[in-house]
C-alpha cells in the first residue's frame, strides 16, 4: 500500500552516534551550586514547608478548641484539700503556674459557692507549699443551680414539708426523689401558669397595637382636618372599649402572677441543707436546683450518661444566668436561620448576576469595569456591610416599611421593621456573599466546552434553551462550590450582625407557632456574637471560659455541617450527571 | 461577474480534459473498491440540482479576511468533501452554512448563500429554523451532560415535542439509523458523558439527524478518533447519503476520497477547485491543488 503522496517515510535505522555512551560527558559548565538550584531542591522545600505550616496552624487551631470544649461537660473529679492554716478548700484543681512576683508554684482551684467567697468570684489561687493534704471523699457534691453558679459541698439532709419522700433511704437518693417531684410539681401546677401569663401578655400586647393604630387614626383624622365628630366619637369609643379589655386582662395577668408567686413560694420552702467546706450549714431550696452529681463515686458509664445529658441540656434549652450556664438553643437556632435566609437571598441574586455577566453582556470596559468591581466587593472588610445594612436597609428600607405598613407602631416610637432584624441581617450577610457567587457562576458557565453550547446551538436551540437545559445543569458544581464558601463565610461573620440586628438576650425565637410564624423583623442571638460576648462582656469572664470554647466548637460544628449538606447535594448531583471535569 | 469564477460541478470536466494528466495519485487506489462504487452513484448532478448555492462569499474576522469571493455549489444528496491546508476557511466555509459565525464577534460577511433556494445570509432570517435543517457535526464530539435518550432527544424537546410516544420512537431511530442502537439500547437512561469518543460522535450524528435535517455537516468528524472509529463514522456517512446531503471538511485526503462524492479544494480563504472526488484526485486542475494532493505543501 504505497501512496505517492502519503508516502510514509521508512524509519531510517537509528544513526549510531544517537547511542548514549556509556558515560556522557559532563559539561564543566556543571558547577555544584548550579546543579542544586536547577533540580529545583528549594521550591520543593519552601512549598513544602509552606502547607506544613498551613496545615499545622488549623490542626492546632481545631486541637485547642478540640481540648478545651470537649472536656466541658466532663465531671471532673472534686478535690478536698487541707490548707496549712488548718482551713479547708473543696474545688476542681484547674491549672497549675509559678506566682512571677514570688516565684512560688500556685494550683488554680475552681471553688464555685460564689456568693459564699468574698470576692464574688468562682475561682482561688492556692499556693502548693501550703496544701497539706488532698482527698478525694465520695459523698462531695456538685450543685447545678439557677443562680450564683455551681456549689459545692457534702449534703446533710433534706428538708421536704410539702413533698412525699420516703425517709428510709440515703440522702442522696432523697434528693433525686424530691428534685423529681419538684420538677413535677413545676410542669403540672406552674407551667400551665406561666402559660396562661405568657398568653394574657401576646393579648395585652395586641390590644395596645391595636390602641395605638386607634390614636393613630385619630391624629391623622385630625391633623387632615376632615374629621366629623361622628367619626371621632367611633373611634373613641372603640378606644375606649379596647382599654377596658385593656385592664381586664391586666388584672387577670396581676392575679395570675401573684398566684405563680404562691406557688414558687411554697416550692421554696422545700429544701436541702448542705455543709460547704468549712462545714457550715447552707440551706439551699430545692427549686433553685438544676441537677447534681457526685463526681467521686461515679463510675464510667455514670459520667457519660452526665456527659450526654448536659450535651442535650446544651442543644435543647435555652441558656441562663447571663448566658453563661444552660442550653444555647436560641443561638443555634439564629445562627441556623441566619444562614438559610441568607442562602435563599443571595443564591438566586448571585447566580442571575453572573449569569447576565457571563452569558449576555457584551464585553467592553462597562463590562470590564463592573467584573473588576464585583471580583473587589468580596474583599471589602465586612463591618462595613455592616454599616450598609444599617444605613440601607435599617434606616432606608425598614423606615420606608413601616410608614407604608406600620405607621401606628412608628408613631409610638416602636418601628418594626425600621430597627435591626433576621431580615436585615440575612440581606446584609447575602450582600456580602453574593460577589462570591457571581464570580463562581461566571467561571463554572466559561469553563463549560465550547463543543456543548455550539452542540446546542446547532440543533436549533435559543439562548434561552441552551442555557437552562445544558448549560446551567452542567455549571451547577462549580457554582454551588463557589456558594459553599460563600456560606461558610458568612456563617461565621459576627461584626455586620452586631450592627443589624443581633442581641445578647432575645426573649423569642425568629420562628414560633404564632401567625405569621416566621418573624423576620424580630432580633435573635448568634453563636459568633455569643462567643464574643463570654469572652469579653461577661461579669464572670474566667466562669464562663469553657462555654466559649464550647460555643466555639458549636459554630465550628455548624459551619462544617452547613457546607457538609451543601458538598454532599453537590456530590449527588455531579454522580447524577457523571460529570467528568472536561 | 457573479458566474466569473463559479465552478460548478456541471462545467467542470471540459476545463478538466485539457490537463495532461498527472502521474495517477493513488488516493483512489487507496480506496479501490470505494471509489469504483463512488464514481458509479455519481449520477448526473444536474438533474438532482443543488441544495446550497454560494456566491461571492466573502468573511472577515475583523480586518482579517477568511473567505474570498468563494462560489460553490453543493449537490444535494451527495457527500462533498472541503479539503485544504490548515486555516485555509474550510470549517469557516462550513459554519457559514448554518449560521453558527453569529456566535463569534466581529465577524462580517458579504455575498450570498442559498439554501433550498432561500437566502441565509439575510438578518432577518429565522436562524433557528436554518439550524434544524442544516444540522451540524463537530470534530469534538462532546455529548450533553443528560441520559443518552435525552441527548437525542434534545433537538425535538426543544423544537417543543413532548409526546413520549413521538420521542421514543425517534431516538429509537435516529440510534439505528446511526449504528448505535445495539450497543446503548439497554443503556438507554444512563449519562451519556460515559462512552468512548467513537460512540460520542457517532451520538452527536443521532442527535444531528433525529431533528431530520436536510443537511448534515461534518466539521472534520473523525479527527479525534482512532481507526476503527473512524471507520465506523466513515460506514455511517455512506449510509446516510442516500437521505441526507452530508457536507464535511477533512484533513485526511484518503478520508475525502474514500466517503466524498465531490471534492472542494480551499486555499488560502479561495476555492481552487471543486469537481467529482475521482476527478480532483486523478487528474486536478490546478498546479496548487495537485500539489497539495502530492503533500508539496499543506
Amino acid at each position: 500500500m504505497s501512496e505517492p503522496q502519503l508516502h510514509l517515510a521508512e524509519a531510517p535505522p537509528p544513526p549510531a552516534a544517537a547511542v548514549r555512551p556509556a558515560r556522557p560527558a559532563r559539561a564543566p559548565l556543571a558547577r555544584p551550586r548550579d546543579h542544586f538550584w536547577s533540580r529545583g531542591e528549594p521550591l520543593v522545600w519552601a512549598s513544602g514547608g509552606a502547607l506544613a505550616v498551613v496545615l499545622l496552624a488549623a490542626l492546632g487551631m481545631l486541637a485547642v478548641v478540640l481540648r478545651n470544649g470537649l472536656g466541658v461537660f466532663w465531671p471532673a473529679a472534686l478535690a478536698e484539700v487541707t490548707l496549712a492554716d488548718g482551713t479547708r478548700l473543696v474545688g476542681v484543681p484547674i491549672e497549675a503556674e509559678t506566682n512571677p512576683d514570688n516565684n512560688r508554684r500556685q494550683i488554680q482551684f475552681k471553688t464555685a459557692n460564689r456568693e459564699l467567697q468574698p470576692s464574688r468570684q468562682d475561682f482561688r489561687w492556692v499556693a502548693d507549699d501550703d496544701v497539706l493534704e488532698t482527698r478525694y471523699p465520695a459523698e462531695l457534691m456538685v450543685l447545678e443551680r439557677t443562680s450564683n453558679g455551681d456549689f459545692y459541698g457534702t449534703l446533710h439532709e433534706v428538708r421536704a414539708p410539702d413533698l412525699n419522700v420516703p425517709e428510709d433511704v440515703d440522702p442522696a437518693e432523697r434528693l433525686a426523689l424530691a428534685l423529681e417531684q419538684v420538677a413535677a410539681v413545676r410542669a403540672t401546677k406552674l407551667r400551665p401558669v406561666a402559660e396562661q401569663i405568657a398568653a394574657a401578655g401576646d393579648r395585652q400586647q395586641r390590644l395596645q397595637h391595636a390602641i395605638a393604630r386607634i390614636a393613630y387614626r385619630k391624629q391623622a383624622a385630625t391633623a387632615a382636618g376632615d374629621a366629623d365628630a361622628d367619626t371621632l366619637a367611633q373611634l373613641d369609643a372603640q378606644r375606649q372599649s379596647l382599654e377596658a379589655q385593656q385592664a381586664e386582662v391586666h388584672d387577670e395577668t396581676q392575679r395570675l402572677v401573684a398566684r405563680a408567686g404562691r406557688l414558687e413560694t411554697s416550692l421554696r420552702e422545700n429544701v436541702a441543707v448542705f455543709h460547704d467546706a468549712q462545714a457550715l450549714p447552707r440551706t439551699i431550696p430545692l427549686a433553685d436546683i438544676v441537677r447534681f452529681y457526685q463526681p467521686n463515686a461515679m463510675g464510667l458509664w455514670a459520667k457519660i450518661d452526665h456527659y450526654l445529658a448536659k450535651l442535650w441540656e446544651l442543644l435543647s434549652t435555652q441558656p441562663r444566668e447571663s448566658n453563661t450556664e444552660g442550653g444555647l438553643l436560641p443561638m443555634i437556632f439564629g445562627t441556623v436561620t441566619l444562614i438559610f435566609l441568607m442562602a435563599a437571598g443571595c443564591f438566586p441574586l448571585g447566580v442571575l448576576a453572573g449569569i447576565y455577566l457571563g452569558e449576555y453582556a457584551r464585553d467592553g470596559w462597562l463590562v470590564r469595569l463592573v467584573r473588576v468591581g464585583v471580583n473587589n466587593l468580596a474583599g471589602i472588610p465586612s463591618i462595613v456591610y455592616g454599616v450598609f445594612g444599617l444605613g440601607f436597609f435599617i434606616y432606608g428600607l425598614g423606615r420606608a416599611v413601616d410608614r407604608w405598613c406600620f405607621p401606628e407602631m412608628l408613631a409610638q416610637g416602636t418601628p418594626v421593621f425600621g430597627t435591626g432584624g433576621v431580615l436585615w441581617a440575612s440581606l446584609t450577610l447575602g450582600l456580602l456573599t453574593v460577589p462570591v457567587v457571581i464570580v463562581a457562576t461566571e467561571e463554572a458557565l466559561r469553563v463549560v466546552p465550547r463543543g456543548i453550547r455550539e452542540g446546542s446551538y446547532a440543533l436549533g436551540a435559543t439562548k434561552l434553551q441552551t442555557l437552562v437545559r445544558v448549560l446551567l445543569p452542567m455549571a451547577s458544581p462549580g457554582i454551588l462550590t463557589g456558594f459553599i464558601l460563600a456560606m461558610a463565610r458568612a456563617a461565621g461573620e459576627v461584626a455586620p450582625l452586631m450592627l443589624t440586628g443581633v442581641i445578647k438576650l432575645a426573649p423569642v425565637l425568629p420562628l414560633d407557632g404564632r401567625f405569621p410564624y416566621l418573624h423576620l423583623d424580630r432580633q435573635f442571638m448568634h453563636l459568633g456574637f455569643h462567643i464574643f460576648d463570654l469572652a469579653f462582656q461577661s461579669p464572670n469572664a474566667e466562669a464562663s471560659r469553657p462555654m466559649v470554647f464550647v460555643a466555639t466548637l458549636l459554630l465550628l460544628l455548624i459551619v462544617l455541617s452547613m457546607s457538609g449538606l451543601a458538598i454532599w447535594c453537590r456530590q449527588r448531583m455531579v454522580k447524577r450527571l457523571r460529570l467528568r471535569m472536561m | 461577474m457573479k458566474t466569473l469564477n463559479r465552478i460548478s460541478p456541471v462545467n467542470r470536466p471540459e476545463k478538466l480534459s485539457i490537463k495532461p494528466l498527472p502521474p495517477k495519485p493513488a488516493a483512489a487506489r487507496a480506496s479501490e473498491p470505494g471509489a469504483a462504487t463512488a464514481s458509479a452513484r455519481v449520477s448526473d448532478p444536474a438533474e438532482q440540482g443543488q441544495i446550497v448555492e454560494v456566491e461571492q462569499l466573502s468573511l472577515f474576522y475583523g480586518h482579517s479576511q477568511a473567505l474570498r469571493d468563494v462560489s460553490i455549489a453543493f449537490p444535494r444528496q451527495q457527500v462533498t468533501a472541503l479539503i485544504g491546508p490548515s486555516g485555509c476557511g474550510k470549517s469557516t466555509l462550513l459554519r457559514c452554512l448554518n449560521r453558527m459565525n453569529d456566535l463569534i464577534d466581529d465577524v462580517r460577511t458579504t455575498g450570498s448563500i442559498r439554501v433550498d433556494g432561500q437566502e441565509i445570509l439575510d438578518p432577518a432570517l429565522d436562524v433557528i429554523e436554518l439550524r434544524r435543517k442544516v444540522g451540524m457535526v463537530f470534530q469534538k464530539a462532546v455529548p450533553f451532560a443528560k441520559t443518552i435518550f435525552e441527548n437525542v432527544a434534545y433537538g425535538l424537546r426543544i423544537a417543543g415535542v413532548r409526546d413520549r410516544r413521538t420521542l421514543d420512537e425517534a431516538v429509537h431511530k435516529s440510534l439505528q439509523r446511526a449504528g448505535l442502537w445495539d450497543e446503548v439500547k439497554d443503556r438507554l437512561q444512563e449519562s451519556a458523558l460515559g462512552f468512548s469518543g467513537g460512540q460520542h460522535q457517532r451520538l452527536c450524528i443521532a442527535r444531528a439527524i433525529a431533528v431530520h435535517p436536510q443537511i448534515i455537516l461534518m466539521d472534520e468528524p473523525c479527527s479525534a478518533l482512532d481507526p476503527r472509529s473512524t471507520t465506523r463514522v466513515e460506514d455511517l456517512i455512506g449510509e446516510l447519503r442516500s437521505e441526507y446531503t452530508i457536507i464535511t471538511v477533512t484533513h485526511n485526503l484518503q478520508q475525502a476520497a474514500r466517503i466524498s462524492d465531490y471534492t472542494g479544494f480551499l486555499y488560502e480563504g479561495a476555492l481552487v477547485e471543486f469537481g467529482p472526488t475521482r476527478e480532483v484526485f486523478t487528474r486536478p486542475a490546478k498546479k496548487e491543488t495537485e500539489d497539495y494532493l502530492t503533500g508539496r505543501f499543506g
